[in-house]
């Protein structure tokens, strides 16, 4: 077996050496009944077999590169130039650990200190964490502080966020003190639907939950719904699932948020089919010490010399234990690396640039599919996401178009079923359509209509 | 007079306002102060309450209130300067005044001789 | 004959005094020095070219970002090398032993990552239409299958996004079990020597905590735990193989006796890596086990994630698995998105971590049942070599055989002015990761040895020898090689008080 390098002689002379017979009289704390069970799979295989087996299962599988592609909701297809795989697979970062050994760790720790400026920066706070799993957790972790901030319990979460950042917000707190009000999303009018959670605020309200740009691509001004939230004590926490648009779209610090959470896929990571992801975290200030989630900060070590270490730990559950601020014990360390790399190669100047394209290529889409017999498009304030509404039942249409090659976006109505969202497709176009796609894309539909 | 708990807390009572601070050993025990939490003035609490949070690198130890009372003032400077806890555990390290409901629970503490003796039993 | 007139001297001479010149560059060597970003990048300079945008007219109502962003670029070259400069002040898997106790560093095969990389599963999106990415549900059942049967448990929630998620979905499913069955329970019981996960998780779950002492051999007491249980207990969270890297001989009592106070038994499963292929946890009476596969599986570390943390189940919770999980169909597989029956909900957006179950399978698929079962037992071998071969000049907390990991106390260095902590500090300059250092509490100044199956003799022999030495020179006095160390690393210790008492988060421009 090619990962195990203990020879037969040598098993036998450790076994010496430990003065048993056996390597099961190692195990002999197992009992005997269970012992060696009988298990029923397959025997070690060649790497070349492995590599023959999986590529037949990955093959069966549409990729975003080999179609006109316009899937978005939530994760996205964006270029990642080839340095950033190239190096977040050095040995060095891919099998460190967490840097609980600063003085051999300071990579790690450079590059989540880079990270954490990089992510304040972005969404115009004052610090960021190390990340968290995904935006979607960060979402409900957000609610949780903002609960500990604030000593209420009420959370008011708008209509157009994302339908799985709700579903975790609400499971995840289904046990604890929290009561989440989640509202209806309202795909045609998205200022009601902000006037809507303005109007829910009182004086139990922890905090309003709003996504920026919306589900359903609408990008607003968020600035009445924080002054709404601040008259009345709660906290505004705006979450980005493309956080792209922080390129193009005023930042959220900007409007007045008191936490941003953040999916940072988009920006140097894959679509990997749902995961691994990085989830953004961003406060200001006086809250950090509520903050869940790891945290570098900057030190000097006993020459002097400047270094970073992870502070601030008595936060965490291995210190506080059932009084910790959150059970998270990870953060997505190498899909930080990515966003950092890949946003060290963007700059300020790519990121408004690559920004720029994506939403030139949704202005183009929005044309496009204005101009389908029946298709209406509902969002007119966009980053490089709009919500259409068809003649057809949307999930219909995706499909039939898929079977023409043509992946062409996510049915609302899989993110909300049972809302009368039916006719309701989410399209994005980033960086990587192209107007052929979007011709292919359109004479597709017209067949299908 | 200067009156000690079991969870190393001092107390040094005036009328019936006690300072409020944690013992020399305790702050041996905990290491480098880097933030301590303080009470809001006008909060009240019984006997046990957590008050207070101190926390050093790698450990957080809750404060409570040694007896029941009222918060009559906090020690700012802590926010500031959390390493007073070390330097000057038993004075600039203090944490909170607290307006004792009732001044005969005193006799229930521990005077320093008893302290000292419950510390030497406790190594 | 030609005569080369460019000869030079080509024997070994120069040598001397490293300490008594100071290098104009900042670097030292191979030992370069590096700013952050911040402090080399423009807003000007980026490494990526991009179609010109210039004459475009704005959709996003009139909200464009004006104000500066404050994110400096680098051209490629100085990304590249920026990046590459600060890995090499790390420690990895790839460069020696990393001992961590717990925390499970094994090789990290390069087929995974070759494989999670391929179009057909690293570049399709969770929401793409079901009949296009059939052959990611079919891996993802393949996975599930691999780990029910290696388990011995009849079902698996894959989408915990790491160890503690996954503590987070078994209590949860726990409690919705309880409730679905009218019984509101309290506690849960976790031994003192504990992740601290376990209890965050319970409390998280709004249960009170109640610890369980644990018996002189390192293992539950049976007796306390006995006494414990009543009819407010919840759960049992134990992990087995146990923190202290013992397996829990009595582990099919307990079960029963946990069973018989009507609670459920929640196995932490961060230690599965012991037994894998040598025992089953459905045949131990388990009724929740998250399985760590950045850990057991050997799915990369990466500095601190991103790791995954399925759950298996028994067949008294596994109505309540949080969605989304894949069916198999007649023509193919679909997946189960929305909250339904009595699933308990849902823990993360889309399906988990896809780029980490590939990552596993392929590992299962190269082991093998027969691989897998001698990874174990190799694992297991290293630790009780290790724990034989230091017995006699460190001290072992426990008698053995241990698993996995061999677990000392600082008793050793009693009297010798040394800490665990210095002692860690040492064996950076002998080229190596520290142990685990002060885990589990429930001994004093504990290191935790976990050498797992990569290690080969030849690397065992070196490790055990430093080890050796150090606990000699320590008990010798040779203090100062302790008390500075490292002398060698790129940074000496550095100061967290400073750190923690002043946090400086993030750069800011003087």
């Amino acid at each position: 077996m090619r990962y195990l390098p203990l020879t037969p002689d040598d098993r036998q002379a450790m076994l010496a050496k430990i003065g048993v017979r056996h390597i099961d009289d190692l195990f002999k704390d197992v009992p005997n009944a269970v012992l060696n069970p009988e298990i029923d799979l397959p025997r070690h295989k060649a790497e070349m077999e492995v590599e023959r087996h999986l590529s037949r299962m990955a093959a069966k599988n549409t990729a975003a590169g080999s179609v006109p592609f316009f899937v978005g909701a939530g994760a996205y297809k964006h270029h990642v130039p080839a340095t950033v795989d190239h190096l977040i697979q050095r040995g060095e970062f891919l099998t460190a650990y967490t840097p609980y050994q600063p003085e051999i760790a300071q990579g790690t720790l450079q590059y989540i200190f880079e990270f954490q400026t990089q992510v304040a920066q972005l969404t115009g706070m004052d610090v960021a964490n190390a990340s968290m799993y995904d935006g979607s957790t960060a979402c409900a972790e957000a609610v949780l502080m903002a609960r500990r901030v604030t000593r209420r319990n009420k959370a008011i979460l708008a209509g157009s966020l994302h339908a799985h950042y709700r579903a975790v917000v609400e499971t995840t707190t289904q046990y604890t003190e929290d009561v989440i009000v989640a509202q209806t999303p309202n795909p045609a009018d998205p200022e009601a639907e902000l006037k809507a959670v303005i109007d829910a605020i009182d004086d139990e309200t922890s905090c309003v939950v709003v996504q920026n740009p919306g589900v359903f691509g609408h990008v607003l001004d968020l600035r009445p719904v924080a002054e709404a939230a601040h008259a009345k004590k709660a906290l505004l926490i705006v979450v980005v699932t493309e956080v792209m648009s922080l390129g193009l779209i005023q930042s959220p610090g900007e409007m007045g948020a008191d936490i941003v959470v953040g999916e940072g896929q988009s920006i140097g990571n894959g679509l990997n089919f749902g995961g691994p992801y990085v989830g953004l975290f961003a406060t200001n200030q006086k809250y950090v010490r509520q903050m869940p989630g790891r945290l570098c900060g900057e030190t000097v070590d006993a020459d002097g010399k400047r270094g970073f270490v992870l502070t601030l730990s008595t936060r965490e559950q291995h210190i506080r234990r059932e009084k910790a601020t959150s059970n998270i014990c990870t953060n997505a360390g190498l899909c930080a690396l990515a966003f950092t790399i890949h946003m060290t190669l963007l700059g300020e100047k790519g990121l408004r640039g690559v920004a720029r394209v994506n939403h030139k290529n949704a202005i183009a889409l929005k044309a496009a599919m204005g101009s389908v017999a029946g298709g209406e498009v509902l969002t007119n304030a966009f980053f490089n996401e709009i919500a259409v509404k068809l003649p057809k039942a949307a999930g219909a249409v995706v499909d039939q178009l898929a079977e023409r090659g043509v992946l062409a976006g996510v049915p609302a109505s899989r993110l909300y079923p049972g809302a009368g969202l039916d006719d309701v497709l989410i399209m994005a176009a980033t960086e990587t359509v192209t107007a052929d796609d979007i011709d292919v894309l359109k004479g597709a539909l017209e067949e299908v209509l | 007079m200067i009156k000690f708990t079991e969870e190393h807390e001092w107390l040094e009572v005036e009328g019936d306002i006690a300072t409020v601070g944690i013992t020399d050993y305790a702050q041996k025990a905990l290491g480098d102060v880097v933030f301590v939490e303080l009470p809001e003035v006008g909060a009240t609490y019984d006997k046990g309450d957590e008050v207070a949070v101190v926390e050093s690198v790698k450990a957080a130890s809750e404060v409570y209130a040694p007896l029941a009372g009222e918060i009559v003032e906090v020690n700012e400077a802590l926010e500031g300067e959390p390493g007073l806890v070390n330097s000057a555990a038993l004075d600039a390290g203090w944490f909170f005044k607290l307006k004792l409901a009732n001044v005969d629970d005193l006799d229930e503490l521990m005077d320093e001789t008893a302290y000292n003796e419950f510390v030497e039993g406790l190594d | 004959m030609a005569m080369n007139s460019q000869g030079r001297p080509t024997a070994a001479t120069g040598g001397g005094d490293a300490t008594k010149f100071e290098s104009f560059s900042g670097h030292v060597g191979l030992r370069l020095a590096e700013p952050l970003i911040f402090e080399l990048g423009t807003s000007e300079t980026t490494g990526v070219d991009f179609e010109d945008t210039s004459d475009l007219e704005l959709s996003c109502g009139g909200l464009e970002r004006t104000s500066e962003i404050g994110c400096p670029g680098l051209a490629e070259p100085d990304t590249a090398r920026h990046y590459t400069r600060l890995s090499r002040r790390n420690y990895g898997i790839d460069m020696g032993v990393f001992p961590l106790g717990s925390c499970t560093m094994k090789h990290n095969p390069r087929l995974n990552e070759k494989m999670a990389r391929l179009p057909g599963f690293g570049d399709i999106h969770p929401l793409a239409p079901k009949s296009t990415v059939q052959g990611a549900y079919q891996l993802m059942d393949e996975l599930s299958h691999w780990l029910m049967t290696l388990t011995g448990m009849p079902a698996v929630a894959l989408s915990p996004k790491a160890g503690a998620h996954g503590e987070l979905c078994g209590v949860m499913a726990i409690r919705a079990a309880l409730e679905a069955r009218g019984d509101a329970r309290e506690v849960i019981l976790c031994p003192e020597s504990a992740h601290g996960t376990n209890p965050a998780t319970a409390a998280f779950c709004g249960y009170k905590v109640k610890s369980i002492p644990a018996k002189d051999n390192g293992r539950v007491d049976i007796g306390a735990l006995k006494a414990a249980l009543d009819n407010t207990v919840a759960a049992v969270m134990i992990t087995n193989p146990n923190t202290c890297g013992l397996f829990e001989n009595e582990v099919r009592e307990i079960a029963d006796e946990i069973h018989k106070a009507g609670a459920f038994f929640y196995c932490d499963g961060a230690n599965f890596n012991a037994i894998v292929g040598k025992a089953r946890p459905g045949d131990l009476g388990v009724d929740a086990m998250h399985i760590n596969l950045h850990k057991t599986f050997s799915t990369p570390h990466g500095g601190g994630g991103p790791g995954s943390g399925p759950v298996v189940f028994s067949d008294a919770l596994k109505d309540f698995v949080p969605v989304p999980y894949v069916v198999k169909t007649e023509g193919g597989y679909d997946i189960v998105e929305d909250q339904a029956g009595k699933s308990f909900g849902r823990l993360t957006a889309f399906q988990g971590q896809m780029g980490m179950y590939v990552r596993a399978l392929s590992y299962m698929l190269s082991h093998g049942s027969d691989g897998l079962k001698q990874a174990s037992e190799d694992a297991v071998l290293n630790a009780n070599y290790v724990l034989a071969s230091l017995k006699d000049v460190m001290s072992p907390s426990y008698d053995g055989p241990c698993m996995h990991e061999a677990l000392f106390d600082d008793e050793f260095l009693k009297g010798t002015g040394v800490t665990t902590l210095d002692f860690a500090k040492a064996m950076i300059d002998e080229g190596y990761h520290p142990m685990t250092m002060y885990f589990p509490l429930v001994v004093h100044g504990a290191m935790l040895i976990e050498p797992t199956e990569s290690e080969s003799k030849t690397n065992m022999d070196q490790f055990i020898r430093s080890m050796r030495g150090l606990a000699e020179a320590a008990k010798a006095g040779q203090v100062e090689r302790f008390s500075g160390a490292p002398y060698h690393a790129p940074w000496s210790r550095l100061d967290e008080t400073q750190a923690a008492r002043n946090p400086v988060l993030r750069f800011a421009a003087e």
